[in-house]
């Protein structure tokens, strides 16, 4: 599946290297716009930089192309400037988590109404592969080469914690339920987030075991717990494995939010 | 020991035969290799210093101010954009008058964005108070480490100091190293005891409030510090070269420039195609010379000025433009240095974001300067003007 009219086919072929999960997630994010029935020229993808910040370059619309970490800061510019625009950002753990994180918890508490989709490979990837905030413990980076020894961020509890209105976490092995939470978050009024954990075969998966793509990809599906069953082990006392990280629509709300369209 | 190194491996060398207790690094391409290196050797023991993987550039710089206050010999290295997140505590660490040394491997700012090299980062810190010096090769970027630290640690500079060279053309690029021993750089480069740290028997602030009756003097003191370092250079260059046989006491170095007719000005690793191209000119009976600058800040205004007294005419290379302003930062200061003479100095803005620079642009540089056209840019497509 793809969505031809937003692509700028000139750009072709993309930097993005083989088995990469970054346009797995672009495909369902201009899956859930195309059912929104947006207009092109009435939507705009900013993004920062990194790996993930490169999307908005392969989609025809206005765009921004930003500082390392500030592409919430100047969506936020673009949306107060013009809140009748659908405002979409693109980034990355190292982006949005690290040199961006202050951006991203003010812009929760604003919740002004944009939608951000982070491409989490847990490592930077486009510099080569040093420890990111959501670097898991005990990983391999070109900074941490014994195993980092840091506690990741939890975005999504970050998230919900700083006031966002729709919160969801899913991996790149779950098209369908990311494309719906997109749309669920395109949707709702106010600041809402999607954190999507993918595979980066070239700087993570080579230094942490995974040898193939889809021995990654099998990992973040074999390791996802559905936030509804997490929700039973929790209200049954039975043990939530450790090891398993949730996913699923987190946050749902209605906080009084900035920039929403009259 | 001589060994084929890249140049970024070899800096971080260098930084670890420095023995640094505190590093701080963001990673940003094209300096990234020196801060992983660095890394591996704290992981495997053979650096015995703090390693922290920060959040931004700017939380780098803001722990190398801590962790220097505290009385830490410390390093960072970082480029571009990372520099310019760092401007407000680059003024911060050179006015606090802390010794941090940093690598910049220099590279282009955006917007647009380019990861390709000019040196556009390093000179926008120009006013900032840091030392500045460029090196040509990685042989230079290497040993200025040592020297940054030994100059910037003087008790009678307290300044900071950068350590540039080019992003990609140097810190990408294998060449064969002289590599000092621990027990080389331990003669030269004593552990850093500063006479005043952070410390809770003797309590002290740093950076606190100056009001207009007192914060003049503190950049006034700067400035002297500034002035001081190049004889301070001077003398730890000459110290330099007389262990290890590399004298790094002028701030200024001549190629073929005792019977130059037309004398070229350039900092960086363009001084090696340009003193390339000086080969081919003088076999075809030009005569031509380079004065390569090494010290940026302090700038060497009397040492240019007496250098190139007797030219007739001085083409200055800038991988730089000051926006709105008569050209390169490099031009405008040599035109300063040069002032009451009657020799033309042109200066030429090319190489910005990476364009290459090959030896017939040096030579087509000096046929423009010949027949006295510059203060231009040099190098650029006509056709997307």
């Amino acid at each position: 599946m793809s969505y031809d009219d937003w692509f700028r086919k000139d750009r072709l072929p993309h930097i993005f290297c083989a088995g990469c999960g970054n346009g797995t997630i672009i495909n369902c994010t201009l899956a859930a716009i195309d059912q929104m029935n947006w207009k092109k020229e009435e939507t705009i993808f900013v993004s920062g930089i990194g790996c993930s910040s490169r999307a908005p370059g392969y989609i025809l619309t206005d765009s921004l192309h930003t500082t390392h970490g500030r592409a919430i800061a100047f969506a936020t510019g673009v949306k107060m400037a013009k809140p009748d625009f659908n405002v979409v950002v693109f980034t990355g753990d190292g982006d949005m988590a690290a040199i961006g994180g202050n951006h991203f918890i003010h812009a929760c508490r604003r919740n002004i109404d944009m939608t951000v989709v982070c491409m989490n490979n847990q490592i930077y990837g486009m510099t080569g592969g040093q420890g990111s905030p959501t670097t898991p413990k005990g990983c391999l980076s070109s900074t941490t080469p014994y195993g980092c020894a840091e506690t990741p961020f939890d975005l999504c509890e970050l998230a919900t914690a700083a006031g966002a209105n729709f919160v969801a976490r899913w991996t790149s092995y779950h098209v369908k339920e990311l494309e719906k939470s997109v749309k669920a978050g395109l949707e709702t009024p106010g600041f809402s987030f999607i954190e999507v954990l993918t595979q980066c075969p070239t700087a993570f998966g080579r230094r942490n075991k995974f040898r193939q793509v889809i021995d990654h990809v099998e990992f973040l599906k074999s390791h996802s717990l559905l936030k509804a069953k997490r929700d039973r082990l929790v209200e049954k006392h039975e043990h939530v494995p450790e090891d398993m990280f949730v996913v699923g629509e987190l946050t749902r709300r209605n906080r009084p939010a900035l920039g929403v369209k009259p | 020991m001589m060994e084929i190194t890249e140049g970024s491996h070899a800096v971080a060398e260098a930084v670890r035969l420095s023995r640094p207790q505190v590093v701080s690094a963001y990673p940003i391409t094209p300096q990234t290799h020196i801060v992983e290196a660095l890394a591996d050797f704290v992981a495997n023991g053979t650096l015995d210093a703090e390693y922290l993987t920060v959040d931004s550039e700017l939380s780098a710089l803001s722990a190398c101010v801590g962790a220097s206050a505290a009385g830490s010999r410390t390093y960072s290295a970082t480029t571009s954009q990372g520099l310019m997140l760092m401007a407000e505590v680059v003024f911060n660490a050179a006015g606090m008058r802390l010794p941090i040394v940093m690598s910049i491997a220099n590279r282009a700012l955006g917007a647009p964005l380019s990861i390709w090299n000019d040196m556009q980062d390093s000179i926008a810190m120009r006013d900032s108070g840091w030392l500045q010096f460029y090196a040509e090769d990685n042989q230079e970027a290497t040993d200025l480490h040592f020297l940054a630290y030994k100059v910037a640690e003087d008790a009678t500079i307290q300044l900071p100091a950068f350590v540039c060279f080019d992003g990609f053309i140097l810190s990408h690029t294998y060449e064969p190293i002289d590599m000092l021993t621990q027990e080389q750089v331990d003669q030269y480069l004593p552990a850093y005891n500063p006479a005043e740290k952070l410390d809770a028997k003797d309590p002290m602030s740093f950076g606190m409030y100056a009001t207009p009756d007192y914060y003049m003097e503190f950049r006034y003191e700067m400035d002297e510090a500034q002035k001081r370092a190049k004889d301070v250079i001077a003398k730890y260059g000459k110290e330099f070269g007389t262990l290890f046989g590399r004298d790094y006491s002028a701030l200024v170095e001549g190629y073929q420039l005792a019977d130059a007719e037309t004398a070229i000005i350039a900092m960086g690793s363009i001084c090696g195609t340009v003193k390339d191209a000086i080969d081919e000119m003088r076999a075809a009976g030009k005569k031509v010379g380079l004065l390569k600058i090494r010290v940026f800040r302090p700038f060497p205004y009397e040492e240019i000025k007496k250098a190139l007294a007797h030219v007739q005419r001085i083409a200055v290379l800038d991988k730089n433009i000051s926006l709105g302003a008569k050209g390169g930062a490099t031009a405008i200061e040599v035109r300063d240095a040069m002032y009451g003479s009657t020799i033309p100095v042109k200066g030429y803005v090319l190489g910005l974001g990476g364009r290459d620079i090959r030896k017939k642009d040096i030579k087509e540089i000096v046929s423009l300067c010949e027949n006295g056209a510059g203060d231009q840019f040099y190098g650029l497509r006509k056709e997307l003007i």
